[in-house]
Formats: structure tokens, sequence, C-alpha cells
């Protein structure tokens, strides 16, 4: 890493690109899965230099993984290729980058997908393409545990060792350089593998503004730009506590766009016309979001300190970001891995007034006394009671008697599947044989799912090489 | 009771936090954060003094089985914690309908703190 840091800054003089003063980096999306109208319409509407978009939740991973393993040219977000395909005459047209973390655990497959469409439009050879990989520690990791990296959960304390049987996948979480080297080879469209959310839009700050990877306070500014907008509308008035229901235009509500400048000051805006909200309020909401020891946000660039940030209302839908403080970087990256746990199943019917609770209650007790008379063992069995206390537990207070309906929703989970089998052909039957007055069982028995568990660790930087590649 | 006893009481007033925050949350594993905010800047030196880690602690007894953290950015009039042991599990092996923690903001604002009896509230 260290080498491919030094080696970006001397190109980048030798070369002599023109810095510049301002650009515009707009999220397209917060998680896979995301509105699909988002990143056109940041496109469409124009005025931005970059569209960044964030695809890989912790267990996504391992999809992909089971994914390549069927079909080895399958392995990514399969929805950025169709993107691509609407979005590349307006991207071509109004200069856009994209920096996506789209690529899984297959980012070759996916820009050569991209590739070929950009040859479906006639765009071919007009559009640049990078790769980032180097992320993906499954081949070697054998050879890194028998080196004695133990690769220790970071949230239970145990030792990989006795799990590396059962995993499915590991990623190192690669920072914003390998980003700003892509750019250096004057990719048009980056595609990475694990990158995290904030390098994604750290990157397109270093290398427009020509930042020194020692420049700690500029690695944590564009970090905490990378943070506000990671999860797309979340911080432009989507999830929003304060004044909720005054947010106006929600049907079309205006994805964040980071205005940054060279001097380490931006702004957090969106679109004129558009919905939403950009508010301190909206963006403090945003910085609290995940949040661990707020002095201490720990990316591959930087640590950077939320409780240096100043937020100042600049406007209508644009607040002002200043103060931002950053320390060095750790000699360590962090790695996503997954794991095969087990299974689990969860099931749910719902009764009615009268005595709502009540029945759904009494049909807990009967479903939980078949399942210990069948012998069969669980990790958990769980039981909720929706309309009740599933979202605040024994803070909801006593259950209204008068209440109009509950459902009931009962889940377990077992290391074997044959006992979370059973169950799900356990509650059908309480329809006829248990409480009254019960419906909403339409969806059938419940399915039993595969647990794949994630298990992050730490593994020192210098394991750790990231590729960038130009495919056309 | 007291006549001092009822002196001391008249000067504050229970209020919940709905009405001087509002709040997000997220998860990390098996730990839910809930970022409190204050709803006027005015509100936040009263959140920083009442809403302490002892007093998080027993609101989500029963509810949590780890450890509560604290920490206070007054830059952005906020105060954040970290719940450990709060999403059965955490990400996928949680059975929990919130397994992401995502309203465990809420659980917070049901907090009644002491508050003057002459703050303006709403």
């Amino acid at each position: 890493m260290k080498q491919l840091k030094k080696q970006s800054r001397w190109k980048a003089s030798e070369e002599g690109y023109v810095l510049k003063d301002t650009i515009r980096i707009a999220s397209g999306q917060g998680f896979w899965g995301d509105w699909l109208d988002a990143p056109v319409k940041q496109v469409k509407r124009g005025g931005i230099d970059y569209l960044v978009m964030d695809y890989l939740a912790e267990v996504t991973m391992s999809i992909m993984q089971k994914q390549r393993s069927r079909n080895s040219r399958m392995g990514y977000a399969r929805d950025f290729v169709p993107l691509m395909e609407q979005l590349l005459p307006h991207l071509v047209k109004k200069k856009i980058k994209v920096v996506a973390n789209a690529g899984g655990v297959n980012p070759q497959a996916c820009a050569k997908a991209v590739l070929e469409s950009a040859k479906k439009l006639g765009l071919a050879g007009k559009v640049k393409v990078a790769i980032v990989t180097g992320d993906d520690m499954l081949p070697g990791l054998e050879g890194l545990v028998k080196a004695g990296h133990k690769l220790t959960n970071l949230d239970t304390g145990k030792i990989l060792k006795s799990e590396l049987g059962s995993v499915m996948s590991a990623n190192a979480y690669l920072g914003a350089w390998p980003v700003v080297k892509a750019l250096e080879k004057g990719a048009d469209i980056i595609i990475t593998g694990r990158v995290t959310d904030t390098g994604l839009t750290l990157g397109p700050m270093i290398h427009e503004f020509g930042w020194k990877e020692d420049d700690w306070d500029k690695m944590a500014i564009g970090t905490v730009a990378g943070h506000m907008i990671e999860c797309g509308a979340q911080s432009s008035g989507g999830n929003c506590m304060i004044g909720w229901e005054k947010i106006p235009g929600m049907v079309d509500p205006g994805y964040p766009i980071i205005e940054a400048h060279r001097d380490g000051t931006f702004y957090v805006t969106k679109h004129e016309g558009t919905g939403g909200k950009v508010s301190v309020a909206s963006v403090t909401e945003q910085l609290v979001y995940e949040m661990g020891d707020p002095e201490n946000y720990i990316t591959p660039d930087c640590v950077a300190d939320f409780t240096s940030i100043q937020l100042k209302q600049a406007g209508k839908d644009r607040v002002k970001v200043t103060g931002v403080k950053g320390r060095p970087a750790t000699d360590f990256l962090k790695v996503s891995l997954s794991y095969f746990y087990g299974y689990k199943a969860v099931g749910t019917l719902v009764y009615s007034w009268p005595e709502a609770y009540k029945k759904a209650r009494r049909a807990d007790q009967i479903l939980r006394g078949r399942l210990e008379a069948l012998g069969l063992k669980f990790e958990e069995i769980l039981t909720e009671y929706v309309g009740h206390d599933s979202t605040h537990g024994r803070l909801a207070g006593k259950p209204d008697p008068e209440m109009p309906e509950i459902q009931l929703r009962i889940g377990v989970r077992a290391k074997d599947r044959k006992p979370v089998e059973r169950f799900s052909r356990e509650l059908a039957p309480l329809i006829l044989n248990g409480p009254p007055s019960v419906t909403g069982f339409a969806g059938g028995r419940p399915k039993v799912e595969e647990i794949v568990a994630y298990w992050p660790a730490l593994i020192p930087k210098k394991e750790i090489r990231a590729r960038v590649k130009v495919l056309g | 009771m007291s006549p001092q006893v009822k002196k001391k009481r008249s000067t504050t007033k229970k209020v919940q936090l709905v009405k001087l925050a509002h709040a997000r949350s997220g998860d990390k594993g098996d730990t839910a954060n809930v970022g409190l905010i204050a709803l006027k800047p005015e509100y936040y030196p009263i959140l920083a003094k009442q809403v302490t880690r002892a007093k998080v602690v027993k609101h989500f007894r029963g509810i949590i089985n780890g450890d509560v953290e604290r920490f206070e950015l007054p830059n952005l009039n906020a105060l954040n914690f970290l719940l450990h042991g709060a999403l059965g599990g955490g990400g996928t092996i949680s059975l929990k309908t919130d397994a992401q923690g995502k309203v465990f903001s809420t659980a917070l604002l049901r907090m009644e703190i002491d508050v003057p009896r002459g703050l303006k509230v709403g």
C-alpha cells in the first residue's frame, strides 16, 4: 500500500494534470436494493462530476462467492450492469465518472459486462473501465492463518482457526488510494471489490485536489463527506425523525450531493426542486448513524475525529461542514469474513379482538410445549408480539386488553437443519388446533434459511496488496 | 416528607426525552448505537447531565445483555450510546424484528429525565 501511494503522487506531479477547485460528488445508492431511480435522476439532473454507489453489505460478499463458485462470470452486483447501460450515454456526454463497489468478488466479470454494454451502445473506446481488486483474501486465507494471523473476531474475541472450514468469504476493506490510482490512469468507471463506502468519495477528492496521504485532516474531511452520503437519502430527509411529517416531496427525494472545495470545506446539498430536506438536523442524524467512538472513526485512510465536525445551515438544503480533524491511519485493515453458522426460521400468525394478546400468548405456549415434546433442541426460540412489544420490549408497558389485533411472531435457530425444518411445520396446525380467531397464514410455511454470519477482524496492511487494472 | 425535599422537588419536572431530542440508531454486530441529538442547543447541557450511562443501563435492563458505553459530541449537541448485546446475536444470527437496531433510537426517547421547572419544552 505504501509504495502505491507514493507512486501515485509522483505520477500525478509528473504528468501535471490540472487540479480542480470544486467538485460535486453525488450519492446514487445507499445499499444494494436502494431506489433504482436515484442514480438515474442524479445523472440526468446533472451538474455533478462523480456518481458514487455503495453495493456491499457485510453478508453480500458470501452470496457473491456462492454465485461465482457456480458460474465464473458471476459474483458481482448484477443490477449495476443494466444501470450502466442506461446511463453510459449520459455519463459520456456530461463527463461524469462513476465509482462503485459493485464488483463484489468478481470486479473483472462486472467490468467485462459493462464494456459489452458500451460496445452495444457504440461507445467502445469512449469509456475507460478500471477495476480495483486485491481485497479478496479467501484464496490465501489458510496461509495467513498458518503464518500466525489469528483474525480474532472483534465482537466475540474468538480466533478464526476453529471456524476456518466454514468460512465462505474473506475481504479486506481497501481505502481511497486504489481509487485514486484508477482515476490517475484515466478511468471513467471504477468498479471495485470491498472498498470502504467512505473511500469511494474520498478517492475522487484526493485525485482532483492533489491532497497528500499524510494530510490527515484532509483525509478525515473526505471520510466524513463519504459517511454523510454513503447511506443515500438518509442524510437528505429520508428516515429523518425531526419534523418528518413536514419534509416535502418524498415521492421524489433528492439524494445527497457533496460539493467539495480544495481547501477542505465542503457542503452537503441536493438538486434544486427535488423533495426531501438537507438540514443540520438531517445531516446530524446521518453522522451519528452506526457510530462507535466518535473520536476514533477508523478507516484505512485515517482516523477521523467526529467531535471536531462543525455544521452550519448555509442556505436552503445546504449544510456547510468545517473543522474536521484527522489523525494518522492505523497499520491495520479491517477484514470482513463470513462463515456458515446454522439455520433459522421465523413464522407469524395474526389473532383478532377480543382478547387478541391472550390468544397469541396461549398459542405460543402450546407451540413451545409441542416443540419440547418432540425433543427438538434449539439455540434460541424468540417470541415477539408485533403490534405490542417487537420494537421496544418491556418498555412498551402492559398490552392493551382491547387491542384490535396482534401478530404472533416466533423465530427459532439451531446449528442443525432438522429441528428448524420441523418447527416450520408446527405453526400451521395451530390454525385448526389452537386458540380461536386466527388468520394471516397465507404466506405458507416459514422458510428455513441458512445463516451466514459475519466475522469482523483485523489484518496488518502489509499483508494486503491492492491492484488496479484498466480494461478498455 | 420533609419540607426541604418538597422544596427541592418543586424546582424540576419530569419530561420524556422525545420532547427534548431526536435520535437515530444503527448496528455493528451485536451492538446497537443510539445517537441522541438535542432538539435545541440549550437542551444539550441538560441531556449531557441527565442522560447518564447508569440511567441508560437501567432503562434497557432486560432488553440488552451487555454493557453500555457513552460518548459526548458537544459540537453536534449529541450523545452517542453503544448498547452491547442488544441485537440477539446481531446481523443474520438474530431472530429479532429489529435485528439491525433501527428503532432502539425511539426506545431511548421513552426515558424520562428531570429538567428545570421553568424550561420551555416543545
